[in-house]
């Protein structure tokens, strides 16, 4: 009934290439928006932040970071923890080493020196593929993880072997070290995702997009028509780190505020984003905001029902988390190997319908 | 002879026995990747609960005793019997039949036809819900496997090679032990393919699914079957390591080890899963040997992947895979 093109006329090009060619989604979209900028900081404290809103919108970004790799070119990488690590890392070194410049360009440093490292570790995807490929990015994930924790110049020789951030401001406003508000620190994440969000969606409908899935659904055909493999599948890498490399840093600096890089970017990190595309849907940038939403929210509902509701020790709950993220795996790749943005593109075609499907 | 050049040869001798185990793992590894075409993260994980499966019969542990517990405010835990080890063995060992049964028709029976890719992360997915089943169903805290194994120094190449070298060697009794087991195993499992029916019907599915069925394979019960032989390679990998380090968590991170002894040897050859898992065992221990010091330590971590990335892309089907020919 709302849901509708029709009477929503398009006068020029740039009307009708937009993201969300429908009005009600336009108008959904801002309105989200408007309610994520302007309603929810004044509404959240401390707990909501820390549990809920800064891992969804960081994990975020880094599923749209390996959904780019993995969903649209194909290339099934188990790197991403270590990936998060070196933009965490780089940030630490940045923000040490230069203190007067501001760490908002501090984070998107860190990004593109991530980006750098991906394509180090990309270039054997020239020549190897599926999971050989995917196996060799756990060389990634290791040899990363080891250097961080035994050289001691990257956490500036400090006795714990942790980094720390130290505090920075923006607008005279604390948004990294332990006196950073919980509003502030949202919002940082909240822009860095919008932003990550766009960029990502455009060039993924762009040349460079079609590229990546002409790649994925078969490389050598690819070739064939034109598209360069080399050039393809680095850039995927190259973006597709830039934005992990940004989530770790923020991971990092915004969130957690002091790392130990075995613990927090081990291999169980990989796995985590891996499976949040594959449940939020591979190929999609929506996908990706709703695979995060949903392994964030799983342990924080399993933990208030079970041990808060039930009284079960934490333990229980922990394994049954294992359970039913594994089940759901499953579940996901035989029943809906689109995953949950596919339940979504669905409920839109029937929504467009409604109420007369014929 | 020099000092350095006795010490390296016992690193050596130790590397190869650590990669005998590492050959272990990826023979289960192979097995599935050949028969199905499913390349089997979980692999690692089954060790751990074949293991854990293994020490919670033997020990007469109540299963889920945790969630009965919290469920209905009981105090289970035991049986209050012990079992000999061979019976334990053996009871294990219809249990993993019961999971192969369970997997093929479950989760792969649904996902035929799918791409290798879709079909690996689906093992991810077995292997994450088999880590919180096994520690739901025995506890997760770190137990003792003792089924008879000899442990310990082995005195007799330590005196000889004191003989020799001024130098005892420390290898250890049970790393012998599982030596001898994994040749025995491969010895049993050439001959298993080569001369029986289910064998010779096992190697026709291996070449070609379709031609296989044709000439009337059963396709579901060789899965089933595959899969209950690779349970009982991963027993038998689960009963080594177990031994060796108790059995914990951290034993189903060597699935991840075998991972590069794989791309090393190729997916899809037996003598090539050994010879990686050789080569690997060897080259870690020596590297961090004569390397590590220098830059660190415990190079272990990581060595295995990067020397197996390097070579991959020199070779990407490995040293005894097969030659990979891709058409539009």
């Amino acid at each position: 009934m709302f849901y509708r093109e029709a009477g929503d006329f398009k006068t020029s090009y740039q009307d009708d290439n937009q993201t969300f060619p429908i009005k009600f989604d336009r108008y959904r979209y801002y309105f989200m928006l408007f309610v994520a900028f302007a309603i929810i900081p004044f509404m959240i404290n401390d707990y909501w932040v820390n549990a809920v809103f800064l891992p969804f919108l960081i994990y975020a970004i880094a599923a749209i970071g390996l959904n780019i790799l993995t969903g649209y070119c194909g290339q099934v990488s188990l790197g991403t923890g270590g990936f998060m690590a070196v933009g965490a890392y780089a940030v630490y070194k940045l923000m040490t080493m230069f203190p007067e410049v501001s760490v908002l360009i501090h984070i998107v440093l860190a990004g593109v020196i991530t980006a750098g490292v991906g394509v180090l570790f990309g270039l054997p995807s020239l020549r190897i593929k599926g999971f050989y490929l995917a196996v060799a990015t756990l060389a990634a994930q290791f040899f990363l993880v080891w250097l961080f924790n035994r050289v001691p110049w990257f956490y500036n020789y400090s006795a714990s072997g942790q980094i720390s951030a130290p505090e920075r401001t923006f607008l005279g406003e604390p948004i990294t070290g332990p006196a950073t508000e919980a509003w502030a620190a949202y919002l940082v994440c909240l822009v860095f995702v919008t932003l990550s969000a766009i960029v990502a969606r455009n060039l993924t409908r762009g040349s460079l997009g079609r590229k990546w899935m002409a790649i994925r659904d078969m490389d050598i055909a690819a070739e064939i028509i034109g598209v360069n493999p080399l050039g393809a599948k680095l850039s995927a890498f190259a973006i597709s780190s830039f934005f992990v490399g940004l989530s770790g840093a923020l991971f990092f600096a915004v969130y957690l505020g002091a790392v130990e890089v075995g613990e927090v970017f081990g291999i169980n990190k990989s796995f985590l984003v891996l499976f949040m595309i594959i449940i939020g849907g591979l190929g999609s940038i929506f996908g990706s905001f709703a695979g995060a939403a949903f392994l964030v929210l799983l342990p924080v509902f399993l933990k208030n029902v079970l041990v808060g509701g039930l009284g079960w020790p934490t333990d229980l709950a922990a394994h049954l988390e294992f359970m039913i993220v594994g089940g759901l795996i499953i579940v996901f790749l035989i029943a809906e190997p689109h995953g949950l943005a596919q339940l979504w593109r669905v409920t839109k075609e029937k929504l467009r319908l409604w109420p007369f499907p014929h | 002879m020099p000092e350095q050049l006795v010490f390296a040869m016992e690193v050596f001798l130790n590397g190869l026995m650590a990669g005998v185990l590492y050959a272990l793992v990826a023979l289960g590894f192979v097995l599935i990747y050949k028969a199905s075409g499913i390349f089997n993260y979980a692999q690692g994980v089954m060790a751990l609960f074949s293991a854990m499966t293994l020490v919670g019969i033997m020990e007469g542990q109540v299963p889920f005793s945790h969630l009965i517990n919290a469920m209905l405010g009981t105090h289970v835990h035991h049986f209050g019997w012990h079992l000999p080890a061979v019976l334990g063995i053996l009871l294990t060992m219809v249990v993993m039949v019961g999971l192969a049964w369970l997997v093929q028709v479950v989760i792969f029976r649904h996902l035929v036809n799918q791409e290798p890719i879709i079909l690996f992360m689906a093992t991810i997915g077995l292997a994450y819900f088999m880590e919180g089943f096994g520690d739901l169903m025995w506890g997760a805290e770190i137990k003792k496997l003792d089924v008879g194994l000899p442990q310990g120094i082995n005195l007799w190449i330590d005196e000889t090679t004191f003989n020799i070298f001024d130098y005892g060697f420390f290898i250890d009794n049970l790393d012998i032990v599982a030596t001898i087991i994994a040749a025995l195993l491969v010895g049993v499992l050439v001959a298993f393919s080569q001369y029986t029916k289910q064998g010779r019907a096992m190697r026709a599915v291996a070449d070609d699914h379709q031609a296989a069925l044709s000439v009337g394979v059963s396709l579901s019960f060789i899965w089933v079957m595959v899969w209950s032989v690779a349970g009982f390679v991963a027993l038998v990998a689960g009963i080594m390591w177990g031994t060796k380090s108790g059995v914990q968590f951290s034993l189903s991170l060597i699935a991840l080890k075998a991972l590069p002894v794989l791309m090393l040897g190729g997916f899809t050859s037996i003598p090539g899963a050994i010879v990686g898992g050789l080569i690997i065992g060897v080259g870690e221990k020596l590297f961090e040997f004569a390397i590590g010091p220098i830059i660190g330590g415990a190079t272990e971590n990581w060595f295995a992947y990067v020397l197996a990335l390097v070579f991959l892309v020199f070779r990407p089907q490995g040293l005894f895979g097969d030659k990979i020919i891709e058409r539009v």
